[in-house]
């Protein structure tokens, strides 16, 4: 293969996996004050592959650039990203405001095209707004194959890259050959904690922030939030003290 | 010209009065829709327009003649072309592009992995923002979803011309209403060829991999028994939950940290990250109730927790729980049943 690769990985700044988000008053949103935000845990999957491809392809990757949509504290998830590897970053600045997929995904590819990008490694799904939109948007925006929910990305010499992909029921395994747009699923990797010293170093690494106007992107609202409500709360349930009870509560409930 | 506007507005008027239709792209196993694909059918019928289904590939034509009996199905567009065999979004998507151009204002897929795949590259082509995982119908544009692995629900009205959504099985039951005997023939749905579309994108179907399993399929299953982290290893897993699965006619599910430690195949995973599931009887076994895997199971309709740790939280949301040594629990309940 000539052309040398390329990736780009785009990374989302979500409140944390572990916690669990509060309706804000309004009802329109989810409270932001004093909440502990990650990086999107798929991402964080995306940029290992990424990091770990640099390594596997010595020669054949040229260098991973991160992207990040989001408000200026998205700078973290940046940094984070650039301490586990990650050559140079950019942050779209596009304040508090929530972007959706269509608009992140017209923003991707002006970025895919600046940077002469010929992979995009990234998240299956944001765990904030669970689309899984995004990587599908962008590979048909840019007219790429793409292969979501990756469990096992090979790249041969030709520079095909065979992807096995988690489906109901199942792995598939398709192949394609570059430009591609891949989406992570959990079983990739483990992605590893960020050291110390790492993140100190990533601090002197590249990390360029614009505007989504700066790329000729419009950011337009297609959806409009009606409501926002915590889901309906389950009855309370009972605590037996034998199998012979459970069995009887199950008959009372008509589930056996 | 002002003349030549108005003829323009009151045609493009006429137009969009006239077609009011939804396609529903439909996912077949052999000559049999999809679980998810029955549920779809529900779904588009709550949209409320004539319902025009889409099959492709090489049992399309095989699955049109029981998909045109169904109740609200108007028309059935099949296309049997060996490209559409796996149904690559690359190939996939241009199809629906073509016919979404002219006819239609609601497009319909189940959120299964062919429809999370195909649904976002067809809105992209179209420039159209696309709703994923829709658990209710309010109206044409109004729709249900829920955000934060569940932890919100989230009710949005889509501006786009064309609204498309995937449909989450578990929120909406299998169609089972066929046409009527009595009705006239011609409404019998008219199955119709169309012309396949190319593509530049050079993705190749390799091989697949599914799981060889006798049981019912996790996501439809009425009953499902799920096993967790407590349950050791492949062999414990195994000896503990099939005998009491195979008792109750139940689907085997599992939590991420089963999946992760190799007890089970990851296609049985519930949760946010793997499959949703709603059934009559949820079982969770040794399983503590992290958000991710509620995310998956809460809406079944009743809940059992059997656990050694009377804090776990899937007693939160459990009607019945049990705390105690699963090693004896679940083998006297499977003897009991």
């Amino acid at each position: 293969m000539s052309t040398k690769i390329k990736i780009l990985v785009p990374v989302k700044r979500v409140i944390d996996a572990a916690l669990k988000p509060r309706i804000n008053k309004a009802k329109n949103g989810v409270e932001t004050v004093g909440v502990k935000y990650s990086i999107n845990p798929f991402d964080d999957i995306a940029v290992e592959e990424a990091c770990k491809m640099k390594k596997t392809y010595k020669g054949m990757v040229e260098a991973v650039h991160a992207v990040s949509i989001g408000p200026s504290k998205a700078q973290e998830t940046l940094r984070t990203a650039l301490a586990k590897g990650v050559d140079t970053s950019t942050l779209v600045d596009v304040g508090d405001e929530e972007v959706e997929p269509l608009v992140v995904s017209k923003i991707l590819k002006e970025l895919v095209e600046r940077e002469g990008s010929n992979l995009v490694v990234l998240g299956k799904q944001a765990i904030d707004d669970d689309s899984n939109q995004v990587g599908q948007m962008l590979a048909g925006l840019l007219g790429w194959s793409q292969a979501t929910n990756a469990a096992k990305i090979s790249i041969g010499k030709d520079g095909v890259v065979e992807v096995e992909r988690e489906i109901d029921g199942g792995i598939e395994v398709v192949k394609a050959p570059l430009p591609m747009v891949i989406s992570t699923d959990l079983r990739l990797n483990e992605p590893k904690f960020v050291t110390l010293p790492k993140m100190m170093k990533a601090k002197k690494k590249p990390l360029e922030i614009i505007k989504a106007d700066d790329l000729k992107v419009e950011i337009k609202k297609r959806l409009e939030t009606i409501s926002l409500e915590e889901p309906a709360p389950r009855k309370a349930g009972v605590i037996v003290k034998d199998v012979d009870e459970l069995i009887s509560k199950l008959k009372d409930l008509k589930a056996i | 010209m002002f003349a030549f506007k108005r003829t323009a507005v009151q045609l493009a008027k006429a137009k969009l009065h006239r077609y009011t239709h939804t396609l529903a792209l439909l996912e077949t196993n052999g000559a049999k829709l999809t679980p998810g694909s029955l549920s779809t059918i529900t779904a588009a019928k709550a949209i409320n327009k004539p319902i025009t289904a889409l099959l492709v590939g090489p049992d399309a034509k095989e699955a049109a003649s029981e998909v045109a009996t169904f109740a609200g199905i108007d028309k059935v567009l099949i296309q049997s072309d060996e490209r559409y065999a796996h149904y690559l979004p690359e190939q996939v998507s241009p199809l629906v592009v073509s016919l979404l151009k002219d006819e239609y204002t609601s497009f319909v897929v189940p959120a299964s992995s062919v429809g999370k795949g195909v649904l976002p590259r067809a809105a992209a082509l179209l420039d159209f923002q696309p709703l994923s995982d829709v658990t209710k119908v309010i109206d044409s544009a109004t729709f249900v979803r829920p955000t934060y692995a569940g932890n919100a629900i989230l009710t949005v009205k889509s501006t786009d011309p064309i609204v498309m959504t995937s449909i989450r099985s578990s929120a909406f039951p299998p169609a089972e209403e066929k046409r009527s005997d009595a009705a006239p023939v011609e409404e019998i749905a008219p199955v119709e060829e169309i012309a396949p579309v190319d593509t530049d994108c050079k993705t190749v179907w390799v091989r697949e991999e599914l799981m060889k399993s006798d049981k019912p399929d996790l996501a439809s299953a009425k009953i499902v028994v799920s096993g967790g982290r407590a349950l050791k290893d492949k062999t414990t897993f195994e000896k503990l939950l099939n005998p009491l699965a195979e008792k109750l006619g139940a689907a085997i599910g599992a939590s991420r940290a089963a999946v992760d430690a190799g007890y089970c195949d990851n296609s049985l995973q519930v949760g946010q990250t793997g499959k949703i599931i709603a059934p009559d009887l949820y079982i969770g076994i040794g399983i503590s109730g992290a958000i991710q895997h509620l995310a998956g199971m809460k809406d079944s309709r009743v809940i059992v927790a059997i656990n050694k740790d009377e804090e776990a939280p899937i007693f939160k949301v459990a009607d019945v729980g049990i705390v105690g040594d699963i090693y004896e629990i679940v083998p006297e309940l499977t003897e009991k049943l």
